[in-house]
């Protein structure tokens, strides 16, 4: 980051890093409401000190995953434990757990120095004034001190609800959908200060969040949740280069999944038929359980070329450029291929004007590196049609 | 032009209506109601006739006669509003947070009341708390009052009337505060460290001080100045300021001494109230 560690700043890590703190394990997490399984048989570990990201659509079960975690409700089935101390069944004031809320939830008839100060005042420290001055610089808000949080914007607010819950140095800091409130540009900025500031800190952070950008710059690890489960669990780029299901090819970014065939072996690699058409990937990224399956590579892997061009690696002819837009970094190219199916390809506009224009007849190639298998029994829409922008509800 | 000068008049205009109902029965009447104060019969006129003579010692004549209803007006109106608070504010709570798919036909029950005369609602409390009613022999079967003890033409009957007809007052403001409160600042509260008492005290309580202020003035105000209550379930011995007024004027036709103890139950009003809403510092939450 390059930036100047303020004096406040440095004494805060060297507090926080004295407290007990430990691993979080949930063992087999069942919850219900009557017939809705919220969650299902999940079993994790977040590992001390680490940014962790809970991602997925609406309703995966998230936010419920969160609020165990909290005490703020109580799993159906299953146990929690924060290093050796098995927490399934305290209070939410009885955990050394603090929350960033969605929306904040500071409290409006307090100033900001006492919203601060409440978990302190709880916990019977009289002397607040250093930690809090100390959490507020942190944030860089010091200056405000005395307003009321209705007199804040809500970038400030979202700083506030922050220095609110670290101000107590909890074993793990918890995150609901902290910046969803905020602008995309206030968002960006939040996003990286976050990362900056749990790196200062040490605290081990938990982020619920259904936006895979948000996930994928702040977090060390990432589980996916769909429908109560855990999808798939790795770092941002294990989950977005091989990911396993077709959900999470298509909830990480975007993927075309082409069926095919597994013909056989070459080494290392996997010989597929492709409508008909030969390519070849690696054995060790593909999660198929038998011949059929879906081959995937990410739209920004593959390269255009005019028919009659040289090309390299893996190679699809046949294709008929149907869609060109320019989004100013890069060009998406909509390619209709001979089986009818439209793959997505993003090209870098590296190289001055958009090449290709609508109705060009191209061949698409990429390296075989890039390629995953997914089973060929797969919904390989699964994730897709999840639109993060209108779930904001959750 | 015409379309600024419009614009200039429009807040007037909409405002006309209101101002000249109140101007009507408001205003006049009060400008009436002072002059009637301190006016003195007319020597030898019928009864009934007065005319001004600006006598200010009506005030204090009106006042230290009837000091001991003026003191029972407020304590019986201070115990109805504190009976009523503390039955309104659980219930509120319970309707704005734990109701869940009841709380409208909740909030219909709190009104219900007013579908009844306030009279016959009134006079139905003289049934139950009669000889005949299920109150007075449970109580003595229970031994919590005597044999020879009644509850009506009691002060106990005069504020629990009271506290009966006035709980929807309490009970709708603090509902509205309370539902307007964001749940998650309790849990958030709860993650910081406080249990449910201490929750409650710091948050909620203090959040809903609105509501509170807004429902015990809803309460206190009309209650001070009530007289249906003691002239239906009391008896001579806890006349309140309104009996006085209302039979000074219907019966003896004393209009002067009813207009000056009007205006010094308002002041009173008028200056508690002030003090009381300095006291609970509510400008800052609204």
């Amino acid at each position: 980051m390059g930036r100047s560690v303020p004096e406040g700043r440095r004494q805060l890590v060297a507090d926080v890093s004295s407290a007990t703190r430990g691993d979080l394990r949930l063992t087999r997490i069942t919850k219900t409401y009557g017939d809705f399984t919220a969650v299902n048989d999940l079993s994790l570990t977040i590992p001390e000190g680490s940014f962790f990201a809970l991602l997925g659509p609406s309703g995966c079960g998230k936010t419920t995953t969160l609020r165990m975690i909290a005490g703020l409700e109580e799993p159906t089935v299953g146990s929690i434990h924060l290093g050796s101390t098995d927490i399934t069944t305290k209070r939410p004031y009885q955990r050394p757990i603090n929350t960033v809320f969605q929306n904040y939830a500071l409290f409006p008839h307090l100033t900001i120095f006492e919203n601060i100060a409440f978990g302190l005042r709880r916990r019977g420290i009289k002397d607040v004034d250093a930690d809090v001055n100390k959490v507020l610089e942190l944030v860089e808000l010091p200056h405000l001190a005395q307003r009321k949080p209705t007199q804040l914007s809500g970038g400030q607010q979202q700083r506030i609800a922050l220095a609110r819950a670290i101000v107590n140095r909890p074993a793990l800091l918890l995150l609901d959908e902290p910046l969803g409130a905020l602008d995309l540009k206030l968002r960006r900025q939040m996003q990286i200060e976050l990362k900056w500031i749990q790196r200062e800190v040490g605290l081990t952070f938990v982020h619920v969040t259904h936006d895979q950008e948000e996930a994928m710059t702040m977090a060390d690890t990432i589980a996916v949740m769909n429908e109560g489960e855990i999808e798939q669990m790795g770092s941002p780029a294990d989950l977005y280069d091989n990911p396993e299901t077709a959900f999470v090819a298509n909830f990480l970014g975007q993927s075309n999944l082409i069926k095919g065939r597994i013909e056989g072996s070459d080494g290392d690699n996997l010989v597929v038929d492709l409508f008909g058409q030969k390519i070849a990937m690696p054995k060790k990224r593909s999660h198929a359980v038998d011949n059929s399956i879906y081959a995937g590579i990410r739209p920004e892997k593959f390269r255009i070329s005019l028919v009659g061009t040289p090309t390299r690696g893996n190679i699809l002819t046949g294709g008929r450029i149907e869609d060109v837009s320019y989004i100013g970094v890069s060009t998406q190219y909509q390619v209709l291929m001979p089986w009818g199916q439209e793959l997505m390809v993003f090209e870098q506009n590296d190289d001055g004007v958009a090449p290709f224009d609508k109705g060009d007849e191209v061949v698409i190639s990429w390296e075989p590196n890039f390629t995953f298998a997914l089973r060929g029994d797969e919904d390989a829409d699964a994730g897709t049609e999840v639109i993060p922008e209108d779930l904001d509800e959750e | 032009m015409s379309t600024t000068l419009s614009k200039v008049k429009m807040p007037y205009l909409l405002l006309l209506p209101g101002f000249l109902f109140l101007f009507t029965f408001f205003i006049l009447p009060i400008v009436n109601l002072a002059q009637t104060s301190t006016q003195t019969p007319i020597a030898g006129g019928d009864t009934g006739q007065y005319e001004q003579t600006l006598r200010f010692a009506n005030y204090l004549n009106a006042f230290t006669e009837n000091k001991e209803q003026f003191a029972r007006s407020f304590i019986f109106a201070l115990c109805a509003t504190i009976l009523a608070l503390a039955i309104a504010y659980p219930l509120a709570y319970a309707i704005a947070f734990k109701a869940g798919r009841l709380k409208n036909f909740l909030l219909v029950l709190v009104v219900a009341p007013f579908f009844v005369s306030f009279l016959l609602r009134t006079v139905a409390w003289k049934q139950i708390l009669g000889e005949e009613g299920f109150v007075v022999p449970g109580l003595r079967t229970l031994g919590i009052i005597s044999e020879s003890t009644t509850l009506t033409s009691t002060s106990f009957a005069v504020v629990m009337g009271m506290t009966y007809n006035f709980l929807p007052f309490m009970t709708l403001p603090l509902y509205a505060s309370l539902e307007r409160i964001d749940p998650r600042t309790m849990e958030a509260s709860g993650d910081l460290y406080a249990n449910g008492l201490t929750t409650f005290r710091k948050v909620t309580l203090p959040l809903s001080m609105p509501g509170v202020v807004a429902g015990t003035l809803l309460t206190f105000i009309p209650a001070a100045g009530d007289y249906v209550n003691a002239a239906i379930l009391g008896s001579p011995n806890t006349k309140m300021i309104g009996n006085v007024i209302e039979s000074r004027y219907f019966k003896i036709v004393d209009y002067p001494t009813a207009a000056a103890l009007s205006f010094t139950l308002m002041a009173a009003i008028l200056i508690l109230v002030t003090v009381y809403i300095r006291k609970a510092g509510t400008e800052e939450l609204v």
